[in-house]
């Protein structure tokens, strides 16, 4: 059967299983790479969209799960003020090296100052420890939501 | 940031312009609301050699650099980019001679020719890989940009018929200052064309640097923010159908028999594909490609080293290491001095095999049709992955066009072809394009692994403690023997030994010996910091338990030893210092030095650790100073450095590649563990001055980082550790008593 999802404001009408994750269906059937895929057990945060602004793994979330619900993407995290606040610090800390994992920690850094603007070093330890970097970036992720939230 | 597909005019395979079209647009407009002004394009490879066909009016006085007559600089790229910012300091190099601005350039990725392209210090090879990118390029592309700036200036003076010597360029432009004229580039680009190449230009002088040296923004970020960045994984031609795969769980075991029954009626799964060797299911997304893997039945035939562990592996080397081997390194006589020293020390090291995890998995899309194979994928060596499409297709290698992309991530992976290959014999049995995605378990388990090491050291010490000889002796697999055999030369290789030899301390007696043993039945591979991942840590290990023997503080006995090594003494000094070395630490914490010469840098690195009761090693603080020669871009020397230690820590701390009955045991991120943003420490990294030639910066900081940490929880437990990685319960037995002469050690001593 058909799966209406609502990605980045617009209604998608998705066939596919419903167990199907999200992550595939951005990826090859809306030809949204932007987001990631790192391990498929939600054990990485590559994969991570907001679901209703909850940072959400969206390699274990399956499309029957999603139903109503405003799925936002990092193709479109740059449209709210927090998510262009992120990728400035982002840009401004030259945080990025090979960038893989760099969609999903931008989306958990957006989350996590969307719902707590001024976040401690435990506070972001929690919300990002979730997401792997191999490059080793974390101290300038760290720095980039400082920044971020300090420009709040 | 602008992906600009297809511009050739050669008649390709690939005749999917439409869809390209289309996403040049999407970039385009990416690039436009980035608002960076500054595009990076990625050209279909093969239109680069030969792009004069796109405009008799650019400028390509060489393989790097081409000035179009609207203006365009576009600089190519010989080394690819995998995170360690060589898509910026290449520009930075080509730029500062060719008198240009990092906003004025466009990037493009080099097609493959090896001729052009190929890297001066891994044998003419076109591969990315041993941080080597800025010591190879150093010169040559600071002549390619001096060359065409000559040019330049010449066809403006011949222009306003003056002498070349009273005009000069600046930000791509040609000035004549006694007259205020003024000419771009883009509108000299014919003439200059038509210039004499020069044979011999003058560099400019390192005071007049406008870009070396000054931190430059990278030229990839912008793209890296938005998700507009395009990797291997992300490129998709009209039409492709996605895969995935099973490989036999035992390497060299083959399929006995598919029910692929139940995966055929899965939703979404197009077709089963065999191999001798593997099962692919291909279907419209990935949802249905694991769906359908799942749904299958294959039963394997595990064939030789079905009853393979890695204790038949270890075993095999340690024995190895019984017997002498070549001689690497022999300074004075070792056995003699060994024999009258005042006391003697021995230990055996052991290190384990490593998977690369790259962040972005195995991946390659291949077309195969009848007049031509078209590759796109993210690779360190598109030279050797066009050969091996062609091989296995059977096609000449011109009929292979290999797109290379963004890497997200090598570390060494990427210098392989073997998912190249993989994908192209799937391809070769499917209509149209089709992408191969590995599982993460895949990509783990199907890796070519950092080899084991098994090593064994002597060492005597006079009567103050300080060493007169030093014999070193280990076993392992050689990388360059296979990958480029003809820089493996009387059973030695300059990779696996280099870490072990010229240390840069006096030794005035040393014999080091390698052993090459290539244990069945697991592949190997380059993995970050190669032969240094393995030698530096069991030397500095070595190195402290002489220290400790000795009764000395590991800095001041490294530094006794470094008189004829002024730069390895001021990295060690530096890092002591700004670390506090010898200040008061809590109970069970600790600091561990390291000091290293390899990929022509100098660093030493402090790591500070806590170990808990339970014997969780955390390391808190690391500072590193590092003395890698004349700087490029030196936030990215930072940025390699933080990135190389915590790629180290989580070696130290976490991982291994065992075996178990021929299979890879570990699978995903639970069993092959990453260190966190959580447990990550704070780095703080110190730049010597230098007007030295560069060194490599993308691997130092992973070897330097291991002992140091090892060193670490020495000082905090006075455990010695000997493998890696570190076994917590070990540690829980700790009961610290303070000093460095409490000398218990873990391991088989």
């Amino acid at each position: 059967m058909a799966f209406t999802i609502k990605i980045n404001g617009s209604e998608h009408s998705i066939d596919a299983d419903g167990d199907t994750p999200l992550l595939w269906v951005l990826r090859d059937i809306l030809e949204m790479t932007g987001t990631k895929f790192g391990c498929g057990m939600g054990l990485c945060g590559a994969c991570t969209v907001h679901v209703d602004g909850i940072a959400t793994r969206s390699c274990i979330t399956s499309i029957d799960s999603i139903a109503g619900a405003e799925i936002t993407t990092i193709e479109a995290i740059g449209a709210t003020a927090t998510g262009a606040g992120i990728q400035k610090a982002w840009l401004d800390r030259e945080v990025v090296q090979c960038g893989y994992c760099q969609s999903g920690q931008i989306m958990s850094a957006a989350a996590l100052l969307a719902s707590n603007p001024h976040p401690t070093d435990s506070d972001i330890d929690e919300a990002m420890s979730g997401n792997i970097c191999r490059c080793g970036t974390y101290g300038r992720v760290r720095a980039a939501i400082k920044q971020a939230a300090q420009s709040k | 940031m602008e992906l600009e597909h297809s511009t050739s005019q050669i008649p390709g395979p690939e005749q999917s312009s439409g869809e390209m079209d289309l996403s040049r647009r999407r970039f385009m407009q990416a690039a436009a609301a980035a608002g960076g002004g500054l595009v990076l394009s990625f050209s279909v490879p093969w239109a680069v050699g030969r792009v004069a066909a796109t405009g008799a009016e650019d400028f390509a006085p060489n393989a790097f650099i081409r000035i179009g007559s609207d203006g365009q600089i576009v600089l190519v790229m010989p080394y690819v980019e995998m995170g360690q910012g060589t898509y910026t300091s290449i520009p930075m190099l080509i730029a500062e001679e060719l008198e240009v601005d990092l906003e004025q350039v466009r990037l493009e990725h080099a097609p493959p020719d090896a001729k052009l392209y190929g890297n001066p210090l891994l044998g003419g090879l076109q591969a990315t890989g041993g941080s080597t990118a800025i010591r190879a390029a150093w010169k040559p592309m600071r002549e390619a940009g001096a060359t065409a700036r000559t040019m330049l200036v010449a066809a403006a003076a011949m222009r306003w018929n003056v002498d070349p010597s009273t005009c000069h360029a600046e930000r791509g432009a040609v000035l004549h200052p006694p007259t205020r004229r003024r000419v771009d580039y883009g509108r000299l680009a014919t003439e200059a064309a038509h210039m004499p190449v020069p044979e011999n230009v003058t560099l400019k002088r390192p005071e007049d640097f406008r870009l070396i040296g000054t931190p430059a923004k990278r030229l990839d970020t912008p793209a890296k923010v938005d998700g507009t960045a395009i990797y291997g994984i992300d490129a998709r031609p009209r039409g492709v159908k996605i895969a995935t795969l099973a490989q036999s769980p035992v390497f060299g075991g083959r399929v006995k028999s598919v029910d692929d029954a139940a995966a055929r009626a899965v939703k979404g799964v197009r077709q089963i594909v065999r191999l001798d060797d593997a099962v692919a299911v291909v279907a419209d997304h990935m949802g249905a490609a694991r769906k359908g893997l799942d749904a299958l039945i294959i039963e394997w035939d595990d064939g030789p080293h079905a009853k393979l562990n890695t204790d038949d592996i270890i075993t095999e080397l340690e024995k190895a290491t019984l017997a002498s081997g070549p001689v690497a390194q022999n300074i004075g006589d070792c056995d003699k001095a060994l024999a009258s020293a005042a006391s003697r020390i021995q230990a055996t090291y052991q290190v384990p095999f490593l998977a690369h995890a790259t962040m972005e998995p195995m991946n390659c899309t291949v077309h195969v049709r009848e007049e031509g194979c078209e590759i796109w994928v993210g690779t360190q060596v598109i030279g050797r992955a066009q050969e091996a499409a062609a091989k296995t297709t059977g096609l000449p290698a011109d009929q292979v066009v290999v797109h290379n992309h963004l890497l997200g991530g090598g570390f060494g992976r990427r210098l392989e072809i073997d998912g190249i290959v993989r994908a192209v014999q799937i391809a070769e049995q499917v209509e149209g394009p089709v992408k191969v995605v590995w599982t993460r378990e895949e990509d783990i388990q199907h890796d070519m692994y950092r080899p084991y090491f098994f090593d064994r050291l002597s060492a005597g010490l006079d009567a103050q403690g300080m060493p007169v000889a030093w014999s070193h002796r280990f076993a392992g697999s050689s990388i360059i023997a296979r990958f480029l055999p003809v820089a493996f030369n009387n059973g030695l290789d300059p990779d696996s030994t280099e870490g072990a030899i010229n240390l840069v301390y006096a030794l005035p007696n040393l014999h080091v010996e390698y052993l090459r043993v290539e244990p069945a039945g697991i592949p190997t591979a380059f993995w970050r910091s190669v032969g240094p991942s393995h030698n530096v840590f069991v030397t500095e290990s070595f190195i402290d338990e002489l220290a400790a023997a000795a009764r000395q503080d590991p800095v001041a006995y490294r530094r006794a030893l470094l008189d004829k090594s002024p730069r390895a003494r001021a990295v060690l000094e530096l890092a002591a210092k700004t670390a506090g070395w010898g200040k008061p630490l809590p109970e069970r914490v600790g600091r561990g030095v390291s000091l290293q010469s390899v990929f022509g840098t100098y660093m030493a690195q402090v790591a500070e650790v806590a170990v808990s009761k339970d014997g969780a090693v955390r390391v808190r603080r690391v500072v590193c100073a590092v003395d890698c020669g004349t700087v490029v871009n030196p936030d990215t020397v930072d940025a390699q450095v933080q990135g190389a230690i915590v790629f180290g820590i989580t070696a130290a701390l976490y991982d291994q590649i065992t075996l178990k009955k021929g299979r890879v045991q570990q699978g995903n991120f639970d069993t092959y563990q990453m260190l966190r943003m959580n447990e990550a420490p704070d780095i703080e990294v110190h730049i010597v001055q230098s007007s030295e030639p560069p060194g490599g910066m993308g691997e130092p900081g992973t070897s330097a980082i291991i002992p140091a940490v090892a060193n670490a929880v020495f000082a905090a437990t006075g455990i010695r550790l000997r493998q890696l990685p570190i076994n917590p319960d070990a540690l829980k037995r700790a009961t610290y008593s303070g000093g460095i002469t409490n000398s218990k050690s873990e391991g088989n001593l």
